[in-house]
Parts: C-alpha cells; structure tokens; sequence
C-alpha cells in the first residue's frame, strides 16, 4: 500500500538566528509506492529525518496530512495510530534503537507481542539468518556492537511484513558486506509488495532505488534516473 | 514474552536502579509504619492504664510518698511497699461521694533465697476490689485458694509453676494479659495469702515497718467516685477526713502520661512528616532522571507501535512493583527493629507501651502499603505524563 503525504511540512521553534523557527520540511507533496524502493538523498540536517518520522507517524507536521491508503494518519486517536504502526508500519530509526533489558529475540518478536498478534518468530529467524545476526538470539545488546545493534533494529522492522518500511540510515554502521545484505533485503521486501524508504546519504544506495527524491534545506526534488 | 512481562523485565534487569527506588519508598514505609506503631503502642497503654486502674483516686499513706513512687510502681513496675492501719478503709467508704472503696495490700519480695525472683505482690480484697479483679476474670474466673497467685505477663512463671516468696510456695493458676504498664511484672493474689506472706516475710526478719497484727493494715485504698461528684472534692473531702493519709489522683496520672504522649507523637508525625517530604522529593527527582535516561527507549516503544497510554501504563505498573517491594520491604524492616526493641523503647520512653492488636497492626501495613505505593506511583506520574506527551521523532532527533 501507498503511503502519501499531501502538502506537509514541518517548523521548528528556536530561540536564536534572525527569525525564531526554521523549516525543517517545507511544504510538499511526497508518495512512497507499494512495491518500489524510494531512496531519498540529502545532507545531515537537510529535514530527510523529520520527513520519515512525519510519514512514520511519530511527528506531528505542522501542515499537511499523511494517508496511507485512505487513512489520514493524523486524523486517528493515539491509540489507532499506534496500533497502525505496529501492524502495518516497519520503522528503522536512526541510531541505537533497542530496549537494552531484552534479548536480541526478545526486541525482535516486541512488536508482536504489544498487542498480541500472531508470533512472528519463524519470519524473524529467517530474516536473522539473511542479516546473520541468528547465532545473537540470546545475546543482550550491550554485548553487540553497533553494525549488529542495527541489524537487530532492521530484523525487527521487517519480521512484522509491514505494508511500509521507513528505514533512516540503515546501513550507517555497516561495513560493504553487510551493507550490500541489508539493501538486498529491503529491495525484498518491497519486491514482496512493501512500500520502502530508504533515507540515506550514501549515494551507494542508488543501484537499488527505483525512485530517487533529494532534500535540501527542507525542500524535496525529485531526480531524474538515467 | 507477553508485553505484561516487560515491566518485570525493566526492574530485573537493572537491579542497581531499582535497588535505589526500593530502598527510598522502602524508607517511606518504614518511617511510617515503625512510627505508627510506636505512637500506636503509646496511646495503646494510656487507654490500658486508664482501664487498669480503674479508680479515680488512690488514698495511701503519707509515708508512701517518701518511701516509693507511686506513678513509677504502676507504670514501670518499680516494686514497693507501705502500710497503714485498715481503720483508714472505713474512713473512706464513710466519706461523701465515694462510691466503691477496696483495699489492696503490697508486699515486694526480695532477691535472696527465700523467693524466686524480686517482684511486687499486690493483695486485693476479691469481695470488693474493681480495679484488679475484672482483668483477673479475664484469664481465670474461679476464687483465689489460700497461696494462688496470678502472674502479669511479663512474670517469667507459667500455668501450673510456682514462685517462692518469703518461703512459701505459691502456685500460679492464671496469667493476665499485657497491659504494657508496670502492672504486667507485678503478682496478684488475695488478701489472705497476703497476710500469709507479710508473716512469712516478719518471721524471716524482714523490717516490714508494722508494729501490730498484719490482719490489721492495707497498704492503699482504691475508690471510685460517684458519678455526679467533683474527684477533685471528693479527694479534698478525704485529705480532710482520713487522717495521714496520701489522695493521689490517677486522671492527674495519666494527664501526665498523655501529656508526654502527646509530644512524643507531635515528634514523631514531624519526623514522618520530613522523612516523607524528603523521600517523595528524591523520589519524583529520580522518576524524572530515569525518564530522562530512558527517554530513547521509551521512543523506541513508541515507534514499535506502543501508544501513549500502553507507555504510560507501563511506567504506572513498574512504579507500582517498585512501590510494593518498597512498602513490604520497609514494613519488613520497620518490624523487626519496632518489635526487637520494643522492651528498650519502652525503658527509655517510660511509659506505658502495649503493642497493638494483630488486626491493628494488619490494617497499618496495609494502609502503610497503600500509601507508600500511592506515593511511588504519583511520584512517576509526571515522568510518565512528560513522556508519554513528548514526541517520539523528537526524541530520536535530540538522541542522534
């Protein structure tokens, strides 16, 4: 399924500078399609982030509705919201982004477990297999390092088989080999019928795209492919 | 793992940080509880006192005041003796106002040979007493034989054993219940066996201090006043007609008693009351840091899929766990160290002291449990109303 955002954007508040906000989205119209990779591109601090946690339905835009299929997003109550994203919504947050008092397989089947869905193990371990973090099942996270960490996160998001992937910087602590795994297994998934963005500013990620959208300054183009 | 699970999971698996929160909600409780029932075992031996003794004016002799100390017999078991002529008796039955008078007789056995242990023997006339008699009747309902005797509770002398005082041997067919004064150590019997041992004691050359027949002296005269009647009138009224004689009034006895209990109490709640304060405050302190700390993680649950309310909750029950184990610990504690030094609290306090009823102390844990889990739960309420309102994106974007 699509998820679409029709002319969001997004301000933040600060106290310095000549005016006191500064737009980290401007306003803008965006779809991530079922089926296709879209890889956006962009500086560190050019709003790529705030535009997936927008779509991922944890930031609130300052205009603008995001739909994934009919469903205005920011229309729905907390609780729906939620549940939306559990379900149907595989986000890879930036970062270290794992629950430090659960195992590996702990984090991984968490998801499925908030609101008592059908046990996700067997996709799991076949997903940690491919990302070869399965012999890390019982590790806790601070015994792994942060490659690992990351592909914890990313098992995590696609274990569910949601109908989106929001990955931010998924390959950030990654050496080529593993990489080159984690890209190959999001162009699966959105080979499998997922809508997948990838935010990224590894130019690297292209060969796998088959939508490529750069952000500069909040503003977001779209690049032609060759 | 069931999510019900994860708030476990959380607190076991950083047993340092929940170590901390146990131990300061674990200080509420036991300031709390320890508190409450050494104020409680305070007001509880006023109201036994009061009970115990029954009368509202004791007439003794003049001497008695020089020879002993009447507040320090009955409340913390000083032993004593002192005699005067039982004509004294009729004197105060005669005297206008009185409603019941009943002698007793005291006798302080010695730590020699001739007894067991150093302990006060009271006689009390069975026929008229209303002071001693209701409690013996209590635990033992038949007349007292020539040489039975009915032990306190804290005499060190069981159902069926018998104490050597001045020689004769005495059977103890009754053991009274505590009453947390200085009536629990002493010994009852009746006025016979009394006489029997004031002999026994005479003929040991114990100097009694009486010059005729032991038939023929009391050592105190307990009476009630009518109702209707000034005690205050009464006891002047006696001062006047019995000759050397002492009138001590108990509500004076107590006033004093209660008068000390009251500011022992103020002390206490003031200490609860700070300890509370202090506690509370370090509590939300470090509800606030930990939220802080674990800020990213609770962002993760949230882009997971777990709704502001599901966090919310989670952080509630964990607060509760942790306001449990606390509140039980404390109350654990604050047990043991009331009840090991119940006896030392009650030396150093001199005052009567009874330990609550079972149900009492029940309905305190739980009350202290209760509040102690309140406290802990509205002590991360903030935390957890911070949290659950922030943004997740937010968070992961100032976490990177």
């Amino acid at each position: 399924m699509d998820i679409r955002a029709e002319g969001i954007s997004r301000r933040y508040f600060r106290r310095t500078g000549e005016a006191n906000y500064f737009e980290a989205v401007c306003r803008t119209d965006f779809t991530v399609e079922a089926g296709k990779v879209t890889v956006l591109l962009g500086r560190s601090g050019s709003g790529k982030t705030t535009l997936l946690h927008m779509l991922a339905g944890l930031l609130t835009p300052t205009g603008g509705k995001i739909f994934l299929g009919d469903t205005d997003l920011y229309s729905l109550e907390d609780k729906a919201l939620s549940e939306i994203r559990n379900k149907r919504i595989g986000v890879i947050p930036q970062g270290r982004s794992v629950i430090d008092t659960l195992t590996v397989l702990e984090n991984i089947l968490l998801p499925a477990a908030l609101y008592g869905g059908e046990s996700r193990g067997q996709e799991a371990l076949e997903w940690m297999k491919k990302l070869d973090i399965a012999h890390l099942a019982d590790s806790r996270p601070t015994e792994l390092s942060g490659g690992e960490l990351r592909r914890v996160a990313i098992v995590r998001a696609l274990a569910g088989k949601p109908e989106v992937i929001l990955a931010d910087e998924p390959t950030g602590d990654l050496d080529d080999e593993n990489t080159a795994l984690v890209l190959s297994a999001l162009r699966d998934a959105a080979r499998d019928g997922a809508a997948v963005l990838l935010v990224t500013h590894e130019g690297e990620a292209k060969q796998y795209a088959d939508e490529v959208w750069r952000m500069n300054a909040g503003t977001l183009t779209r690049e032609e492919r060759n | 793992m069931k999510i019900s699970q994860l708030p476990v999971r959380n607190l076991t698996r950083k047993p340092g940080r929940t170590l901390a929160l146990i131990c300061l909600t674990a200080l509420l409780a036991l300031s709390v509880f320890g508190g409450s029932v050494v104020v409680l075992s305070l007001r509880s031996g006023l109201n036994s006192l009061e009970n115990r003794l029954g009368a509202d004016i004791i007439v003794v002799p003049s001497s008695a005041k020089s020879q002993t100390n009447l507040k320090q017999m009955l409340l913390q078991g000083t032993t004593g003796y002192f005699y005067m002529d039982r004509s004294k008796l009729d004197k105060v039955i005669a005297t206008d106002g009185v409603e019941k008078a009943s002698p007793q007789l005291f006798l302080a056995s010695l730590r020699a040979s001739c007894c067991t242990m150093p302990i006060q023997v009271i006689g009390i006339d069975q026929e008229t007493d209303f002071t001693v008699e209701p409690w013996i009747e209590e635990s033992y309902t038949r007349k007292l034989e020539l040489r039975d005797i009915v032990v306190g509770s804290q005499v060190n002398a069981g159902i069926g054993e018998s104490l050597r005082i001045y020689g004769v041997n005495c059977p103890v067919v009754a053991r009274l219940a505590s009453t947390g004064t200085g009536l629990d150590t002493a010994v009852y019997t009746g006025m016979d066996t009394l006489r029997l041992l004031l002999d026994a004691a005479r003929d040991l050359g114990h100097d009694l201090k009486i010059s005729g027949d032991s038939a023929d002296v009391i050592s105190a005269v307990y009476v009630k006043v009518k109702d209707g009647c000034s005690v205050e009138r009464v006891a002047d009224d006696l001062a006047v007609h019995v000759s050397k004689t002492e009138t001590v009034q108990t509500k004076g006895m107590i006033t004093g008693v209660a008068d000390s209990l009251a500011g022992i109490s103020s002390t206490v709640t003031a200490l609860i009351a700070a300890v509370w304060v202090l506690a509370f405050t370090l509590l939300i302190i470090v509800f606030a840091m930990m939220a802080r700390e674990r800020s990213r993680e609770f962002a993760v649950l949230r882009v997971i899929g777990m709704s502001r309310s599901g966090l919310a909750g989670m952080i509630r029950k964990e607060s509760l766990m942790i306001g449990l184990a606390g509140g039980l610990a404390g109350i654990a504690l604050g047990a043991v160290l009331v009840f090991s030094f119940s006896t030392l609290i009650e030396q150093k306090l001199a005052l009567p002291y009874l330990t609550p009823s079972a149900g009492t102390l029940a309905l305190l844990a739980g009350l202290t449990l209760l509040g102690t889990t309140a406290v802990a739960m509205l002590a991360s309420a903030r935390a957890a109303g911070r949290l659950s309102r922030t943004d997740p994106g937010t968070v992961l974007r100032e976490g990177n």
